[in-house]
Formats: structure tokens, sequence, C-alpha cells
């Protein structure tokens, strides 16, 4: 891994992180028309967020452990880019249907933050572990590692929450601003399979001329 | 130093000893205060200052109505026929229910309240009164009237006061929002909403309403920076008409200390009168930053 691979990933894990932070607190903004703005829904968001980032560093582990590259590294973004598309496109349809079978608003605003962000923020919860697979090349330095990149992610977290909250809902539409960090994570990911490639392919080069001087 | 001190103790102490705090307690959503100077009870919410005082009542004299913006949400009386059924969002001590209650005895009440700890005052402190025909419901009013849309409930008159002076709840200011108010209004209804938007939110707020209901009337005085706004009628009201409810209300009216005929003075449509930038933008469930607009 050069140094400009691992700059990538701590930019990619700071993405994460902001990403993270700010469709959480648009949560308690998408929510509020069907389940109100009582403490329950944040109870129910912030549940849901912490359950699913767990899960996710757990399966972001576990997967890191097989064939671990930056290709795959970049589909995880990828397909985090995904599932985060049903809450702009589905989410008053799924709502109106929580809404219309669950009475008590509690249990309402949990099966709809279930339903809308639990499988993309576990997926987004498998970048950092992932991403402290890509970066420890000697396993002195792993916790100095780890200790860097949650700095990173978790800074991340706070511009996305600052930002998001003070200025963003001032500009644009939840759903612009959803679509905003969709799109981000999505080329982002792309970015890094595209390096992975270039790397691979620059590699290979110095392989064969290396091989064909022998 | 210690003679600027005792000179702030000096100026402090009346005011604190005359303001007599009967009651205080921490809620789910807010400080509430209630406290009792001169001849006046009052519930507060954070703070002791008086710019955030909810609602009060005179000890002597409970009926008589003693804030503006409480008297200026009767012009809506104006508007329409005897009320029969009435949505209330935001209790309060109760005061609009009450006096709604004395004015029309056979008028259904239902008061939606998000804070319990704010019913239990308005109980306990305010005499709120609730029979068979008064409801107070602890829900946010978002989602009671959701409800009752489901359940196609209707109502003549809804009262939407869940504003108080330093905060906004933003989806109960959204166009959705006002979509689903509506829809729960009868074709001779009509709305009052109590506000204190200033400045940039006045606009946004302007234009949700027109976009919504199209022309709407204010309803304020001059002295303060509230102002009631009365939508979702169909027909405005001609001179005469309100000539004749305005006669038949002054009697109504009066132990309440309303002036029906002075508030009637007070009443702006916005036809031909619209006083905010027409591209205002409108907000909506995707655009509701109200706090941060009206700063």
């Amino acid at each position: 891994m050069t140094s400009k691979t691992n700059a990538l990933i701590y930019f990619l894990a700071f993405s994460s992180g902001f990403s993270i932070m700010g469709i959480e607190l648009l949560g308690g903004r998408i929510l509020a028309p069907y389940f109100g703005s009582s403490v329950h829904i944040w109870g129910s968001i912030i549940t849901v967020f912490m359950l699913s980032l767990s899960f996710g560093y757990l399966i972001g582990g576990k997967l890191s452990t097989k064939n671990a590259s930056l290709t795959r590294y970049g589909l995880i973004f990828i397909f985090a880019s995904i599932t985060v598309l049903p809450i702009v496109f589905f989410s008053q349809e799924l709502m109106e249907l929580i809404f219309t079978n669950i009475e008590d608003s509690r249990y309402g605003s949990l099966v709809a933050s279930m339903v809308l962000f639990f499988i993309p923020t576990i997926i987004l919860g498998m970048i950092s572990p992932y991403s402290v697979r890509l970066l420890v090349t000697d396993s002195e330095k792993s916790g100095q590692v780890a200790g860097r990149l949650y700095f990173v992610s978790t800074l991340g977290s706070a511009l996305g929450t600052i930002i998001t909250s003070f200025y963003m809902v001032l500009a644009f539409n939840v759903n612009d601003i959803i679509l905003g960090f969709s799109l981000t994570l999505g080329l982002l990911g792309l970015l890094a399979i595209i390096l992975h490639k270039s790397i691979f392919k620059a590699h290979m080069k110095t392989t064969l001329n290396s091989s064909a001087v022998n | 130093m210690f003679k600027y001190l005792s000179l702030i103790a000096l100026i402090l102490l009346p005011t604190l000893s005359s303001a007599k705090v009967i009651h205080s307690e921490r809620s789910l959503y807010r400080n509430i205060i209630v406290n009792e100077e001169g001849n006046q009870r009052c519930l507060k919410f954070n703070t002791k200052s008086s710019k955030t005082n909810q609602s009060c009542v005179f000890k002597d004299d409970p009926n008589k109505l003693v804030f503006n913006y409480t008297k200026l949400v009767f012009s809506s009386l104006l508007m329409i026929d005897d009320p029969k059924k009435v949505l209330i969002i935001g209790l309060g001590g109760g005061t609009l229910s009450n006096t709604i209650h004395q004015i029309y005895p056979n008028a259904y009440i239902d008061n939606v309240e998000i804070d319990p700890a704010v019913t239990k005052v308005a109980r306990d402190y305010f005499g709120f009164i609730e029979n068979e025909k008064i409801t107070s419901v602890e829900q946010d009013g978002r989602i009671f009237i959701k409800r009752a849309k489901l359940k196609k409930q209707q109502y003549d008159w809804i009262i939407l006061d869940a504003f108080n002076g330093d905060y906004i709840p933003e989806h109960l200011l959204t166009k959705e929002f006002f979509e689903e108010t509506k829809s729960i209004l009868t074709s001779k209804g009509i709305i009052s909403a109590n506000t204190f938007s200033s400045s940039k939110l006045y606009n946004h707020e302007s234009a949700t309403y027109h976009d919504v209901f199209g022309d709407f009337i204010n309803v304020s005085n001059q002295k303060n920076s509230n102002r009631i706004i009365l939508a979702g009628y169909t027909k405005q009201p001609n001179k005469e008409t309100i000539n004749a409810r305005v006669q038949k209300l002054i009697p109504l009216l009066k132990p309440f200390n309303i002036d029906i005929e002075g508030i009637s003075k007070n009443m702006k449509p916005t036809k031909d009168n619209i006083d905010w930038p027409v591209d205002t933008r409108v907000l909506t469930d995707q655009y509701s930053p109200a706090n941060l607009l009206n700063l």
C-alpha cells in the first residue's frame, strides 16, 4: 500500500463517518411528520443506529479476513450508497404503512427507523474495521493505526452533524442532502476500485518488466 | 465592586419578592414555572423572564383574559357560525378551552398537548375544565391530526397554538401539515394559528399558508410581535355578515374582556395585500428550518 492509497482510505473513512451522522440527524426530520418530535423519536433513531453499527463492525471485521482488497472496500461503499436510496424514494409509503398499522408512536418510530436505517448503517459500520485491515501492515503499529482511523472517522461524524444541522438544512431539501451522501459514497467507492485496478496494472507491468529483464 | 453588587441586589430584590413561584418542575420538554405576581398567576416555560409567559389568569376574575393574543384568537368567530367541534393544539394553561366552553357550553372541544406536565399544571393551577364534552389528549399535534384524518373526524374550528416564543416545532409549520389540517376542517370551518414569526420566517410562513389555503387574514395589533392567522375559509364574509356577528358576540365576549369590535378592525386580509416576496420558498417536510429562519 502506498501512502496515496492510505490517504484515500482515511478520506473514505472520514466521509463515511460524515454521512452516518448526517443521515442520523436527518432521521429525526424524516420521522417527525409521522411519529412526532418527542424524545422517543431520538430514542428509536439512536438505538437503531447504534445497533446496526455494532453489527456492521462485527460483519466488517469478519469480511476483512478473506481476500481483503481495495476493490472489495470500494464495493462496500457502492453497496452503502445503494441501500441509502430507499430513504429517498420509498420512505413516505413505508412510513404511511407503519403509521396506519402501529398506533403507539414509540414502536412506530422504532419500526420505521429499523426499516429505513438498519441496512445502510450496518454497511456503513463495516467500513471502520475493514479500513483497519487495509491500513495495518505492522502489528506493532496496529493500535496507532486504529486510533488514527477512529480519530478521522469520528471527526467526520462531528463535522457531518454540525454541517448538516447548521447549514445544509437551510439550503437543501432533506432528500437532496441524502442523495448527496449517497452519490458521494458511490463515487468514492468507485474511486477506490479504479485506484486498485491502476495500482494492480502498474504492479503487473513492473513484474512483467522485471521478469523480461531476467 | 461591593457597592455595585449591593446596588444590583437592591434593584433585584423587590422584583424577586413580589413574584412568588408556587410551582416549578422540569418536564420531559422544558422547565415549567407557575408564579404569582400581584393579581396574576402565570405559567412560564424555561426561565423567569416575562417574555416566556405562556398563560396568565387574574386571580380575582379568572374569566377575564390577560393576553392580547388570546383575545385576538376570538376573531375566528367572525368567520364562522357557532362552532360545534373545536380542536386546540397546544394546551398551555387551558385558557382557550375554558373560555370557549363557557361561551359555547354545547360545543365539543378536543385539546392536544404533547407535555403531560403542562396538562397537569393546567388542571392543578389554572382550573382547566374537563368533562364529557372536553377532552385532553397527550400527543404530538401532527400525529393527532394525522390520526383524525384516518378516522375521518372533522372540526369546524381548529386552533394551532403549539408555538412558544423560543421554539417552533418545525413539523407543525409545513405545507404537508397544513394540508392535513385542512383535510379535517369542515367546509365552513376556520383555522386560527397563533404565531411569533419575525423577519425571514414571517415571509416563509406567509408563503406556506398562502400556498395551501390561498388568501388568509392576519390579525394583530401593532403592540406585539405575534399575529393570529385565520385561514381555511372558502369565502371571506362580507361587511354586513361581520357586523352582524360582532353585534351578536359583544355581550357573549364581554365577560372575558374581549373587545370584539376593536379586534374586527385589526383583521387584514392578504387579498390584494401580499406583504412578502412572491418567490419566497414554501416550507415543506423536506425543507423546514423554521427555527434557523427565525433567529
